[in-house]
């Protein structure tokens, strides 16, 4: 199934995967839980890298003349 | 008619003098912008001082520039004190500067610290309104201008952390008149469109009155209100802006915003990967800590040998039944003993051996047995045991 770049909260999830690997390494979860766990983390861990893989390269200036905005590509000028 | 022409340098000199002589010129104090600014190597300097429509030269002697507390230059405004004369051998007139201020600072000066203080009590420089940059955003908003250093800077820096981001510049002018209303309304805009997770708003060094935009308060509220969170970057690392204080997070250089704005992927990804490497490195504990629980387990007795524990309770049971067993016999002896006894004491004493001997029992009707004749009554109906069976009677 394909994830939805929106539904990654980055932050959100840096935080999850510190919280797994915590629970994980305490070692108190059964084992059949901590294979559970340790699948979560892979998968979290997975998404995180397609989103950053998955957001593409982007500089755009907004030209806004007063009734309309467009948008176009950048180029910063040499000096 | 003969003429009597005077030299060009009894003119200027006649000229000089005649300045020279004149009180007002001998002590002015004269305002206007510095051009054509040059700091000689002899340690004076030479520069023009204009306005709108005119201009005058100006010399500052090294005697008197080394008490300036700051280095003059184009553009800047100031005020001199100084006096009017003549250079005679270029016949021009000019201004000997002795002393020399920017103008225009005080009051610059006077209106931030007001601000400042008005805003502070306002809140609005609280931390606790002060919003935390995100993590990873998806696109940077940058405000700022569309040519020069600063966007290039921002560009650069953020491209090589990350080289996936989104950078959406929204040009405004960072100095001037009306900066300040293009800067708040750039943020407002950004704002209200939701086009940027995290913004940044500077420009380069300059001096107080080019930075003087991102002092204005129409600015410092924009800021206060945006709900993206602000990265402000305006000068160098010693100029502090209104801006500065307001925003979410203040940048020491435009380069260290963007720095600040995106995360390094590389860093990032590293992180990723060790947590990969930390889930993996649990489990692996578990499984080991698990196997040895096992092993532990299964080298026990039980485990070794399951029949034999199984095999001691069938003993055990063997033992059990065998003495139930033996108590049972015992008893079953004691008591038939003890019946045959019973049996032969209960036979001596047998009211039917008397019976035989021709005795007889009469008993009434209830099987009382009656022992005396005043126990009977006319027409009473009785029964008469013998030993060999019973008959009914009745009394005459």
């Amino acid at each position: 199934m394909e994830e939805k770049k929106e539904d990654l909260n980055f932050e959100d999830a840096m935080k999850q995967l510190e919280e797994i690997a915590n629970v994980l390494e305490n070692g108190n979860l059964s084992l059949d839980e901590s294979v559970k766990k340790f699948e979560e983390g892979m998968k979290l861990s997975k998404k995180c890298n397609n989103f950053l893989d998955q957001a593409e390269k982007k500089i755009t200036m907004l030209i806004n003349n007063g009734d309309e905005v467009k948008e176009e590509d950048f180029v910063p000028k040499e000096d | 008619m003969e003429y009597n022409p005077i030299t060009v340098t009894d003119l200027n000199k006649y000229i000089k003098s005649k300045i020279d002589s004149d009180e007002m010129l001998n002590s002015v104090l004269v305002k206007g912008e510095i051009s054509n600014f040059k700091n000689h190597y002899t340690g004076h300097m030479y520069f023009t001082l204009k306005d709108e429509n005119s201009l005058i030269k100006c010399v500052m002697f090294k005697s008197y520039t080394t008490h300036l507390s700051f280095m003059p230059k184009d553009g800047m405004k100031v005020i001199i004190l100084g006096s009017v004369s003549v250079f005679e051998r270029d016949g021009v007139y000019q201004i000997y500067a002795k002393a020399m201020k920017q103008d225009g600072l005080g009051s610059l000066y006077e209106a931030y610290e007001k601000l400042k203080a008005k805003l502070s009590a306002e809140g609005l420089f609280d931390e606790s309104h002060k919003q935390k940059i995100p993590f990873m955003p998806k696109t940077i908003g940058v405000l700022t201008s569309n040519t020069g250093a600063v966007i290039r800077d921002i560009i650069n820096v953020s491209t090589r952390r990350n080289p996936n981001v989104h950078i959406r510049l929204y040009p405004v002018p960072v100095q001037g008149a009306g900066a300040a209303e293009k800067i708040a309304e750039g943020i407002e805009f950004m704002n209200k469109n939701n086009l940027a997770d995290v913004l940044i708003i500077g420009r380069g060094g300059g001096s107080l009155e080019d930075l003087w935009p991102f002092n204005e308060e129409i600015v410092a509220r924009a800021i206060y209100n945006s709900k993206i969170p602000i990265i402000s970057a305006v000068g160098h690392e010693t100029d502090f802006t209104i801006a500065d204080f307001v925003a979410d997070l203040r940048a020491p250089t435009p380069s260290a915003a963007a720095e600040l704005a995106v995360a390094n992927i590389d860093d990032v990804k590293n992180t990723l990967f060790l947590y990969n490497t930390r889930y993996k490195n649990a489990l692996k504990k578990k499984l080991q800590v698990m196997r040895l629980a096992f092993e532990k387990c299964m080298a026990r007795q039980a485990f070794k040998n399951p029949t034999q524990k199984i095999n001691e309770q069938y003993m055990v049971i063997d033992m059990k039944v065998k003495a139930m067993q033996n108590k049972i016999q015992l008893k079953l002896k004691e008591e038939r003993t003890k019946f045959v006894k019973q049996v032969s004491k209960l036979d001596s004493l047998s009211p039917l051996k008397t019976l035989l001997r021709g005795y007889s029992i009469v008993t009434d009707k209830n099987d009382k047995i009656i022992k005396s004749v005043n126990d009977l009554k006319e027409n009473q109906d009785i029964n008469i045991r013998l030993s060999d069976g019973e008959k009914q009677a009745r009394i005459l």
